[in-house]
């Protein structure tokens, strides 16, 4: 199914956008400068890190809403291969290549789901 | 002081050719994030011209990939702007580290800076001019290295966008967004007490994914600020050897 350019995607577009803007200036944007809550400051360390695990964790350990079946799924070796990769060598773009490599050959030549 | 007195364009500037010069190597790295931002646009389903318009305009990879299967399952506007913003946390720590040098210039100068400044901006110019103060050529080195960094970005996700509709679905691509998050995520694994959160936001992402609305993410949210807050809290966690 297509998602094309309707009033509820550029809406979603027009605010992503702005979001852009208004984080990356925030503590530029006022004249005077604004203290930080100290619960803020410890908040700030965890949020990131929970909003990118909470859409990878799904994506790698759901499939349809349930818990993985298979030991044959080509998503699951690929994160495996990933997060090996960068643990060894800490790169973003390596993980990127070695996780997808494994998933092309586990799902195009051994024919994981 | 301002470092924008000076009579010709900012880009004869050799310190904007310096800033070009540092961005450009990396800029291969951001590229080949770009081209697998555009490609998981498309494979989740967007339209040509949605992946085009989102890529000219909302030029975040990090928050486009985690918003991409948001709204291409038509989750409500406030769940993928908090997502969004969510992911979007470490660009306003960054923008406290950007204060000092830019705070004196308008509104509209201050806005366009925070617009294209991303995570190797702020690296590199806090490299090249470590102390926190305004001096000559900092702009030109900052335009010199966004620019850069945006031709980039833009090219490569444009690439993605384009070859996407070559490459079968069933190759399942759409994944390598998903292994770009998990590297970013790595990044930020630095101790125990992040690593505690970090499972926290697993566990709770899969268990509450039931909710409507990828409320998930929201509830992986709370729970790991809420666990990682505990821990500060309950005398000091001891760093993991790294």
């Amino acid at each position: 199914m297509t998602t094309g350019i309707t009033l509820y995607t550029l809406a979603a577009v027009v605010g992503l956008t702005a979001i852009s803007v208004v984080t990356r200036a925030f503590f530029m944007l006022p004249r005077r400068p604004l203290p930080i809550p100290a619960w803020l400051r410890e908040a700030l360390r965890y949020a990131p890190l929970a909003a990118l695990v909470a859409v990878v964790a799904p994506d790698v350990l759901l499939r349809d809403g349930a818990l993985l079946a298979t030991w044959r799924d080509a998503a699951l070796w690929a994160t495996v291969a990933g997060a090996a990769w960068y643990v060894w060598r800490r790169t973003i773009l390596g993980t990127i290549v070695c996780g997808t490599a494994v998933l092309l050959t586990l799902r195009l030549v051994l024919h994981f789901q | 002081m301002t470092g924008m007195s000076t009579p010709h364009p900012i880009w004869r500037d050799p310190a904007f050719v310096q800033g070009a010069r540092d961005m450009a190597q990396p800029a291969l790295g951001i590229g080949a994030w770009g081209l697998v931002t555009g490609v998981a646009m498309v494979k989740a389903g967007f339209s040509l011209p949605l992946a085009v318009l989102v890529s000219l305009t909302v030029f975040a990879g990090s928050a486009q990939l985690a918003t991409t299967p948001l709204i291409a399952a038509g989750a409500p506007l406030w769940v993928i702007w908090a997502t969004a913003t969510c992911v979007n946390l470490r660009f306003v720590i960054f923008s406290a580290g950007w204060r000092p040098y830019f705070e004196h210039l308008p509104l509209g100068r201050r806005l366009g800076i925070g617009y294209l400044a991303g995570d190797l901006n702020y690296v590199l110019f806090t490299r090249r001019y470590p102390s926190p103060r305004p001096e000559p050529g900092q702009q030109a080195y900052f335009w010199g290295g966004a620019v850069t960094n945006w031709v980039a970005w833009q090219a490569f996700s444009l690439a993605g966008i384009a070859l996407a509709a070559q490459i079968p679905t069933a190759w399942g691509l759409g994944f390598a967004g998903t292994l770009a998050l998990l590297g970013l995520a790595g990044s930020l694994l630095v101790d125990r007490a992040t690593w505690v959160a970090g499972g926290v936001a697993a566990l709770a992402a899969v268990a509450a994914f039931a909710l409507p609305f990828r409320l998930n993410i929201v509830v992986a949210i709370a729970a790991a600020v809420a666990v990682g807050v505990v821990l500060d809290h309950w005398g000091r966690t001891p760093k993991a050897p790294t």
